[in-house]
């Protein structure tokens, strides 16, 4: 038996599909997989993301900390309540984590990273805060749903008095505001608007039901890696993890080596492998029927010089429900061209190299 | 959830089952157990027709968005006919485990006698003692 979150009670009177995700029993799904991953691009859906891990960093020099520690650089956030998706490496530039780093005062910011690598993550933000003087303060009191889709905001908004309505739908893209109990960020993982909610746990399971009676459909951690696969976002262990830097990862973007003289952790190993080059994380669409998956070896296209050779592997690979093909992230030598080979089973299988996302906002944003 | 066990079929303990056809033929298909256990399947790969199967052999293949999962001919005979609606219709097997989701037809007059199999009585008692 794993933990549990404050609606693992009602995970289970709704018949999920309980499985162990970094230790925690956590839905997969209702039912149909795909149909919670239709109602997110369409209308909406809830996730109980409880298991991720709200941290909060208060201090004086907490700004200068996280500038120190993280990849991307927190000095971009200026306004309260902005946020940034960043990551946390070692000093060899292997990422420790990817998490979101949320600006609340000069004294106090707040991260929110993965359920499967919280310990570590402690460990290390304990070890590098105490310099600065920075306490590092786990907010285990709270609870995270996820409310995502076309319609997640409004319903979300339409369950708070009018004014703090009005606040919800004015918080800008990947930002957050405090209302009342909640800390409500515009943030997600779906590739869809909507909220992530952080809120007591005694008070999410109330929450969960006023959502669902209005039509925001229970959704699990299946449908949540099918959504995110095609909005093109990295899964923490599957895209990347210790072994593997953000450049050769799809995430060059969020690795800010402006200002120079940010000494940021990972900084030297992170320019000597933007000198010398490294793999990249691509899109493949795969052209025949069939499913990627993680693990499946990519191979030069016949119409390169070195036919059948491997040049990479698929990181996450899956059935995209929004595009009725296998989609998946691999990592491969750069510039591998516009088509690869996927090994299914022994067999070479055509596909596309593509530039993810595949889809955002309910559109395919890549031809088929 | 109560899975569906037709009393006229015989099974696997990989969960396939088997129904007995005229002219020494059977029609093999996975069972409702089995494929609420996969959840919505995406992708189905059957054998060619002609094909010589032996029994315990991995035969097709049935993906979901969760995994891949080989299917084992209970049988050994001859394909002689494979539902060519799964290549577009692969819910096939979630909506109708035992009848339009089936996935091939083999004889057998070629091949010696297998089984016997699981009766569905002895299929139930499996499935919930496996958990």
């Amino acid at each position: 038996m794993g933990l549990k979150t404050p609606l693992y009670d009602i995970h289970v009177s709704l018949g999920a599909k309980i499985i162990d995700f970094g230790g925690w029993d956590m839905p997969l799904s209702y039912g149909s997989q795909l149909e919670e991953h239709r109602a997110v691009r369409r209308d909406s859906g809830i996730f109980d993301v409880s298991h991720m891990c709200v941290i909060d960093l208060t201090g004086a020099r907490v700004r200068e900390f996280l500038r120190h520690l993280l990849a991307n650089d927190v000095a971009k956030l200026t306004v309260p309540g902005s946020a940034l998706y960043t990551c946390m490496l070692l000093p060899s530039g292997g990422v420790i984590d990817d998490l979101i780093a949320y600006f609340l005062t000069e004294q106090w910011f707040r991260l929110v990273v993965n359920a499967g690598t919280r310990g570590k993550d402690l460990e290390w933000l304990a070890q590098h805060a105490a310099p600065f003087g920075v306490s590092v303060r786990e907010r285990s009191d709270l609870a995270i749903l996820a409310v995502q889709g076309p319609l997640a905001r409004a319903k979300t908004a339409s369950l708070l008095s009018a004014a703090n309505g009005e606040t919800a739908l004015g918080i800008a893209r990947f930002a957050a505001a405090a209302i009342d109990s909640w800390f409500l960020a515009r943030t997600g993982y779906t590739g869809e608007d909507g909220f992530e909610i952080m809120l007591p746990a005694e008070e999410a399971p109330s929450v969960w039901r006023s959502l669902t009676a209005r039509g925001v459909a229970p959704t699990g951690l299946g449908a949540r890696d099918t959504l995110r696969l095609e909005a093109g976002m990295n899964l923490y262990g599957n895209d990347m993890d210790e072994s593997r830097h953000p450049l050769e990862s799809g995430l060059a973007w969020t690795v800010a080596f402006e200002p120079k003289e940010r000494d940021f952790i990972g900084r030297a190993a992170l320019e000597r492998a933007r000198a010398q080059g490294c793999d990249e994380l691509v899109g493949l669409v795969l052209e025949e029927r069939g499913v990627l998956r993680s693990h499946q070896t990519v191979l030069a296209d016949s119409r390169a010089g070195e036919a059948g050779a491997r040049i990479g592997e698929i990181t996450s690979g899956t059935f995209s429900p929004t595009l009725n093909r296998a989609i998946a992230l691999a990592r491969v030598r750069r510039g591998v061209g516009a088509r690869v080979l996927v090994d299914i089973r022994g067999q070479p299988q055509a596909a596309r190299v593509v530039k993810p996302p595949f889809v955002r906002n309910g559109k395919v944003l890549i031809q088929l | 959830m109560s899975e569906h066990v037709p009393d006229d079929l015989q099974y696997t303990r990989t969960h396939e089952w088997v129904r007995a056809l005229a002219n020494g033929q059977v029609e093999i298909g996975i069972t409702d157990h089995a494929q609420e256990a996969l959840g919505d399947l995406v992708f189905v790969e059957v054998p060619q027709v002609g094909r010589e199967l032996k029994a315990g052999e991995a035969c097709a293949v049935v993906e979901s968005v969760k995994a891949a999962s080989d299917v084992y001919s209970p049988v050994s005979g001859r394909v002689i006919a494979r539902n060519e609606d799964l290549a577009q219709k692969p819910e096939l097997l979630n909506s109708d485990p035992y009848g339009a989701g089936w996935l091939m037809r083999v004889d057998l007059s070629s091949a010696p006698a297998d089984g016997p199999w699981l009766k569905a009585a002895e299929y139930a008692q499996y499935v919930k003692e496996a958990g």
